[in-house]
């Protein structure tokens, strides 16, 4: 295997006065589905937001391709979370899609019925080809998370970063992203997922980020997702609230 | 009637409000999406004072200089909106609230010190509060026009990016636009509508030509593109039409007419609108409640037998 896709050092990031992040360093295999697990507040989606620079890096660097952010984003897809955009925006199914599609196009150039095709083709493999022009307001959560991943498969990227795809969706849609996740890592496209739910990870990753503030454990899932490591990670977020206010009472000693 | 539409004069200030209208339904679409529509508001009061500090150094009524200060105290109100906020606890909305307040009074203060000077008193400057589209002369007219065909075509030519960065900032920065690029341009052309428009809609006035059309496009559309040329075409009639009423009477301001104008569509539009109108919601309703009905009926009675 050839080295690390994706190389982040001594990472740290704030919102206000908050420090969220913290020395974050780790590298990414190519061709690996990472689950970045932590409790809430654990800086997840600020973690993928700052490495894409949607968030300001305070201090530390992040490569990829050996490159800077800017000069390998054509590479890279990102899936923001669903209640990060106005879905009561005027709009349909296909034409979300086609915006995957605008770095190609060009920019102030229209779409034309090729690109329209090859939208309608990723929603197709989204199970979304009878919706494509449905107004997007119409769509249940589910409809719209799809959406937003036919979106990112649109893109052709190698390297995706979704933020939580599986939250709020039904069965059927969840197991649809699974479906794709795994052909995007057969394909050998690299993944990074934010992902909440502890009972699922074995199932759907091979490899585990657990992320509290600071990288705790990162490496392939057998190793790394441990009673003991998922207890220092979510239990160490009470341990340290509890360092910092001696004067309150002490519910987690 | 007919002799007030044959004057050139009239025809020229008819036009030129129409095109005004246009712009200002095409921007106030972006900003309906951007979900600033207090931002307009606030700009447009924030321009008062660079209107009258421009007078006062040039000592004449040049449109065009006027425009440029009005152009320049709007900006520095728009950068004090964001500074307030990204520097302190406080909110967008009382950020904008205040500014807005602030610079009217300042500007109300100078226009009162401007009019006591002879020059001032002559001047008109008090025509910018409420708009007074018959006082603007052939260079006004064009200056007027110009600018609004450039805020078109910058919307026009970009079609697809503003769609992009109005539904997701986010990913359009992924994709390489550049977000900071797009609020900029957006805010320059929000500034360059209003500014525009402070001769013949005034400042008080001018944020509704923005807000009303757009909100009464929206009920009937689903389409971004149908929704932005709706929005354009309600601008423009309202601003003729407004203009001609107006002209009926001797002295009478354009703004408030143009907005009652474009508030009459807005009714129109909540009524009749064809997505989102309320008749059409209820006839929707009461079909689905008798199919329902109906529906009932047929169970109950295939229950019986």
């Amino acid at each position: 295997m050839s080295g690390p896709i994706v190389q982040v050092e001594n990472l740290s990031a704030s919102y206000r006065k908050n420090k969220v992040l913290y020395d974050v360093s780790f590298e990414v295999q190519p061709g690996s589905l990472t689950g970045i697990v932590g409790p809430n507040g654990a800086g997840k989606s600020t973690l993928i937001k700052t490495m894409l620079q949607l968030h300001p890096i305070l201090t530390g660097s992040v490569t990829f391709y050996g490159l800077p952010f800017k000069q390998a984003k054509k590479r890279i897809g990102y899936v923001p979370q669903r209640g990060s955009v106005d879905w009561d925006f005027p709009t349909n199914a296909l034409d979300v899609v086609t915006m995957g599609l605008y770095g190609q196009i060009g920019w102030f150039k229209r779409p034309t019925s090729r690109h329209k095709q090859m939208a309608y083709e990723a929603l197709e493999k989204m199970g979304m080809a009878d919706y494509a022009e449905r107004q997007i307001s119409q769509l249940s959560g589910g409809q719209q998370q799809r959406v937003f991943l036919a979106r990112a498969l649109v893109q052709n990227a190698d390297l995706y970063f979704m933020d939580e795809p599986l939250v709020g969706v039904d069965a059927a849609t969840e197991r649809a992203i699974m479906d794709i996740l795994r052909e995007l890592k057969a394909k050998g496209k690299t993944v990074m997922v934010v992902h909440h739910d502890l009972q699922t990870v074995e199932d759907y990753f091979d490899h585990v980020l657990l992320l509290n503030r600071t990288v705790l454990h990162h490496g392939m899932t057998e190793d790394v997702f441990t009673k003991e490591n998922i207890a220092e990670t979510y239990g160490g977020n009470m341990r340290w609230m509890g360092e910092e206010r001696h004067h309150v009472v002490h519910s987690v000693q | 009637m007919w002799s007030i539409l044959s004057n050139s004069n009239t025809q020229w200030v008819l036009f030129s409000t129409m095109i005004l209208g246009i712009a200002a339904g095409t921007i106030g679409c972006l900003a309906y999406w951007k979900r600033q529509n207090l931002m307009s508001d606030a700009l447009s009061h924030a321009a008062l004072p660079g209107v009258v500090i421009a007078f006062l150094l040039i000592g004449e009524k040049n449109l065009f200089i006027l425009i440029i200060g009005a152009a320049m105290s709007a900006l520095i109100g728009a950068l004090f909106i964001q500074w307030i906020t990204t520097s302190s606890r406080i909110s967008e909305d009382t950020a904008m609230g205040m500014v807005l307040a602030v610079f009217y009074g300042l500007g109300i203060m100078l226009l009162t010190i401007a009019n006591q000077s002879a020059s001032g008193n002559q001047s008109g400057l008090d025509n910018f509060i409420y708009g007074q589209a018959a006082a603007m002369v052939r260079s006004d007219v064009i200056t007027m026009l110009s600018l609004a065909l450039f805020v078109i075509f910058i919307v026009f030519i970009g079609f697809k990016e503003w769609k992009l960065y109005l539904f997701d900032g986010n990913f359009a920065q992924g994709i390489g636009l550049s977000l900071n690029g797009m609020n900029t341009l957006y805010t320059i052309v929000l500034v360059i509508t209003i500014v525009i428009g402070i001769q013949a809609v005034g400042v008080i006035l001018m944020a509704a030509l923005l807000i009303i059309p757009a909100v009464s496009a929206r009920y009937w559309t689903h389409s971004f593109r149908n929704m932005l040329i709706l929005s354009a075409c309600l601008g423009g009639l309202a601003g003729a039409f407004g203009t001609l009423i107006s002209t009926f009477g001797r002295g009478w301001p354009t703004g408030p007419f143009i907005v009652v104008v474009a508030a009459g569509f807005f009714i129109l539009s909540l009524l009749f609108g064809k997505e989102k109108g309320l008749l059409i919601e209820y006839i929707q309703f009461k079909i689905y409640q008798k199919e329902q009905q109906a529906l009932g009926n047929k169970l109950g009675e295939e229950g019986s037998k």
